[in-house]
């Protein structure tokens, strides 16, 4: 049973077309690696399937009773010079924004100590955000992602920024929640992941380049280029 | 000093500072935060322009005509949304003062017109003259507005923070911008009557940028600039009273007495995590 099933999705703004053509589907516990080069239309699809923007034509469609806000979502980092005052604990906390319970609950209390724990950052919990390293901030985000739900997430470049040492260690973090049973979908311009942990693929060009399992990703024309290019570290 | 108090009046209008201080420290975090300071500036000058149009239509209690036109100012500068947001606000705001002084000085009944333009710019003693209506007027929007922002804090950090991880997990983010635009337009038109339309941006911005000079968590500097704003409010008023120095601009300078000390020890000395 699909989770999230795309048909021919076109997305574009104010009606100019960025990819058109787009079918794929995601089950229950796959990790599936969306490439494609700047501008391509990633951040685009994955806002699409948020429902944070509206496809041209084509539909998403949620099954195994997926509900709309049990994805978390992990934003593509962009030039944050944001002045934002705002500790590491409130950060992973708006995670919470969904959760009943009014202002800090036990219980959303207890899901943000939870996922502070698994992204290994417990100790600078009372830290300010804006202060953090690149790592550190990304890993804040995706507890929080976390924190809004824990059955599928989006995430948006994770290793955007980050030097190689905290790529493989944000990598090697995504693979455990994968291992966990999440549902992972995740866009990166590196071929490590793809490589390493991947099971399913999507390529976007304009349109679909391809969709399918890495096996036949990796044998593909696109597939081989893209491991050529990033240089299949 | 508590001669002063034991007049009613002195009473009414620390009673009116007090909350609309507290209003206008609440909101502030969040435009300043979200880079919306310049609509507080540009609803303050609309709010000008429709009290000039009540005045001339000589109705008895202006905010019945400045309340719904500034709000819908807000409304309409929203809609004109990031993208436009900063020249729509420079054209609407100068169009109201300019629109709002004409009308005055051309069917303006009063014989002391420029003294009226000042007061309702810069605030002058019409603080002094608040009646008990007023003040009931006051509190109830005042503590409405209060209770939007305990109820509504997290939700409002979330939208504050990052707007489309919000809307991912599904919040109503127009919603909350609608209504953050509309409580906007009412602490500003209540804060007319204290501090004139000129000054109120003064009283939304600096203890929200005092606050975040020194504290770095959203909790903190909310709370902190609630601190800020209420005492700078009531130290300003109680100057004023015993200066006799108009109310609006005393207490915009102890505001900014607060934000220069502030950003000061922010720099040099210590910051609170
Ligand atoms: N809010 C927007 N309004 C109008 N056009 C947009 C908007 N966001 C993105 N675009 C355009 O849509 C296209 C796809 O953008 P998108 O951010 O989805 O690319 P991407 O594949 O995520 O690129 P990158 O690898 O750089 O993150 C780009 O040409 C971009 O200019
Ligand atoms: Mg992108």
């Amino acid at each position: 049973m699909a989770l999230i099933e795309c048909e021919n999705l076109s997305l574009g703004y104010e009606g100019h077309t960025v990819v058109e053509g787009i079918n794929f589907s995601v089950c229950e516990g796959d990790y599936l690696c969306i490439v494609g080069e700047n501008g391509s239309g990633k951040s685009t699809l994955m806002k699409t399937l948020l429902g944070i923007e509206k496809p041209i034509s084509g539909r998403v469609a949620f099954g195994g009773g997926l509900k709309k806000n049990e994805i978390g979502y992990l934003p593509q980092r962009t030039a944050q010079d944001f002045d934002f005052p705002a500790s590491v604990y409130e950060v992973v906390m708006s995670g919470c924004i969904n959760k009943s319970g009014f202002f800090r609950s036990a219980s959303k209390r207890a899901a943000v100590e939870k996922n502070l724990e698994r992204m290994g950052i417990s100790d600078i919990s009372g830290r300010c955000y804006r202060e953090l390293s690149g790592g550190q901030m990304q890993r804040t985000l995706l507890a929080r992602a976390l924190c809004a739900a824990d059955r599928v997430v989006l995430l948006d470049e994770p290793v955007a920024g980050l030097d190689p040492v905290a790529t493989n260690e944000m990598y090697e973090t995504v693979r455990s929640l994968s291992k966990e049973g999440i549902t992972v979908i995740m866009v990166t311009h590196d071929a490590l992941p793809v490589l390493n942990d991947a099971n399913t693929v999507l390529h976007l060009a304009g349109n679909q380049l391809f969709f399918g399992s890495k096996e036949d990703y990796l044998l593909s024309d696109a597939g081989r280029l893209f491991a050529g290019q990033s240089g299949g570290r | 000093m508590a001669y002063y108090f034991s007049y009613p009046f002195v009473r009414y209008a620390l009673a009116a500072v007090l909350l609309i201080s507290l209003c206008s420290a609440l909101l502030g975090v969040s435009l300043v935060l979200r880079r919306y300071s310049m609509i507080g500036d540009g609803l303050s000058h609309v709010a000008f322009g429709a009290m000039a149009v009540g005045v001339v239509a000589s109705v008895s209690n202006t905010m019945l005509v400045t309340m719904p036109l500034t709000i819908l100012a807000a409304v309409l500068i929203l809609r004109a949304g990031h993208k436009h947001g900063d020249s729509s606000v420079a054209v609407i705001s100068v169009s109201a003062l300019a629109v709002g002084y004409l009308l005055l000085s051309v069917f303006g009944t009063s014989a002391n017109i420029s003294g009226d333009v000042c007061s309702s710019l810069f605030g002058s003693a019409t603080i002094l003259t608040l009646s008990l209506s007023d003040v009931w007027v006051c509190i109830g929007l005042c503590a409405a507005v209060i209770l939007f922002f305990v109820l509504f804090y997290n939700k409002l950090f979330a939208v504050t923070f990052d707007e489309d991880f919000a809307r991912a997990c599904g919040v109503n983010t127009e919603l909350y911008n609608l209504a953050l635009a509309v409580i906007t337009a009412v602490v500003i038109v209540v804060a007319m009557k204290l501090v004139g339309a000129l000054l109120i941006s003064a009283l939304i911005v600096f203890p929200a940028l005092s606050a975040m000079s020194l504290f770095k968590s959203f909790f903190r500097v909310t709370v902190a600039s609630c601190i800020i704003s209420v005492v700078c409010a009531v130290a300003g008023v109680l100057i004023s009273l015993a200066a006799s120095t108009p109310v609006g601009p005393t207490v915009v300078v102890c505001d900014l007495a607060v934000f220069i000390i502030f950003n000061i020890l922010g720099k040099t000395v210590f910051t609170y995590n």
